[in-house]
């Protein structure tokens, strides 16, 4: 009988342990948690699914004129340049399509993966090039336009997927938390951490535009700003750090890729969306 | 050059919403180039027409005052879903632009 005691109490523990490995800590858990968070925070009942319009969500004029513009987008005319860079064959006849199960169609939601072998973190832009090289081509410059546009049409291959980013294995595990910390952490003179605005200060006013928040952020890039000037996820994140006085980092750094990794499971389960505008 | 031009058209009441996007760099021959410190010369669209089933239904004479890749909105009265909206552009140096929807 007291053996059986035992045996429970151990099984109990156990349980326990499994019970703060799943739910009280963990990427799942923070997402949730921030689910929550902008749920009691963010003005207006906003549905998940619209969290991937960003601040758009919050206000309803503004996402009026979005409809309006996406009916009939201005950069219709440089995805087409996207397309024709996806479709044209490199000098060994291959193609793009041919790196990527299913030709392409549903898998960026999976990005940024990652990668044991290599023990880092592998974006869809790092997976564009590492099929350049593969086929003997050159590589993009990564964040740059040309590479923008090869994105934004071949993640529009993507439209409608969730995003579908895991995190499995102690490395892993160590990247993401990694990316979360540098999300955290105060940069630059005017001492900003991303999550000072798009946490704890999401949805508020900075001059005439709302904060957006966390969670949306990574399910639509790159993304055309102003209706022309395309902007890829890791050229924001510059972008962002310029605004704060800080330095930027160089696009595929391991802070930028650590960083996309964490990004991208806050916004697990949103449909990807690529190209949108911006202004 | 028939990819540098996208059109749309669609009902919206008892007209045809119709928006053209041209592709077109509309330089207005004022401007220097950085890096050759050489003016760039004037090269813009001067001339857009639209037709509905060939027959014209808007003419424009443009400028140098248009921006880069020039848009265009207009409403076309009486037209029906399966009809033709045509739009043609002709540029200071002659060259020609056209592009051809079906209203939808």
């Amino acid at each position: 009988m007291k053996r059986i005691l035992t045996f429970t109490m151990a099984g109990l523990v156990l349980l326990g342990c499994a019970h703060m490995g799943t739910q009280s800590t963990g990427p799942e858990a923070d997402r949730k948690a921030l689910v929550e968070h902008f749920k009691q925070t963010l003005p207006g009942n906003i549905k998940f699914e619209d969290y991937k319009y960003g601040a758009l969500a919050m206000n309803p004029d503004a996402k009026s004129q979005y409809d309006e513009i996406m009916d009939f987008p201005p950069y219709s005319i440089d995805l087409d340049k996207g397309q024709k860079a996806w479709e044209t064959p490199f000098k060994n006849g291959k193609k793009f399509s041919s790196c990527f199960p299913n030709g392409g169609k549903n898998v960026a939601g999976n990005y940024p993966y990652f990668d044991n072998a290599s023990n880092s973190v592998v974006t869809f832009e790092n997976a564009i090039n590492a099929c350049l090289k593969a086929n003997g081509e050159e590589e993009l410059k990564y964040a740059e336009n040309e590479m923008g546009l090869l994105t934004a049409y071949a993640r529009s291959l993507s439209d409608g997927m969730k995003v579908n980013v895991k995190v499995e294995g102690a490395a892993a595990l160590a990247a993401y938390e990694k990316g979360k910390a540098y999300y955290a952490t105060r940069n630059g003179q005017l001492n900003f951490s991303c999550k000072s605005c798009h946490v704890q200060s999401a949805g508020k006013f900075i001059r005439s535009d709302q904060l957006s928040m966390t969670i949306g952020h990574a399910s639509h890039w790159p993304e055309f700003r102003g209706g022309t000037d395309i902007v890829t996820l890791q050229g924001r994140f510059k972008q962002c750090e310029k605004n704060v006085r800080a330095k930027p980092k160089d696009a595929n750094s391991e802070e930028y890729n650590n960083m996309e990794y964490y990004l991208t499971y806050m916004s697990n389960g949103l449909p990807m969306q690529t190209p949108v505008f911006r202004k | 050059m028939a990819e540098a031009m996208k059109m749309r058209a669609k009902m919206e009441g008892d007209a045809a919403d119709v928006k053209v996007l041209i592709q077109h760099p509309m330089d207005t021959g004022l401007m220097k180039d950085k890096k050759t410190d050489k003016i760039i010369p004037a090269f813009f669209i001067n001339q857009v027409a639209a037709t509905l089933n060939g027959k014209t239904v808007l003419e424009a004479q443009w400028g140098v005052g248009i921006a880069t890749n020039p848009f265009i909105g207009f409403r076309v009265k009486g037209a029906k879903p399966g009809d033709k909206v045509a739009v043609n552009a002709v540029d200071n140096q002659g060259n020609k632009y056209s592009g051809e929807v079906v209203v939808a």
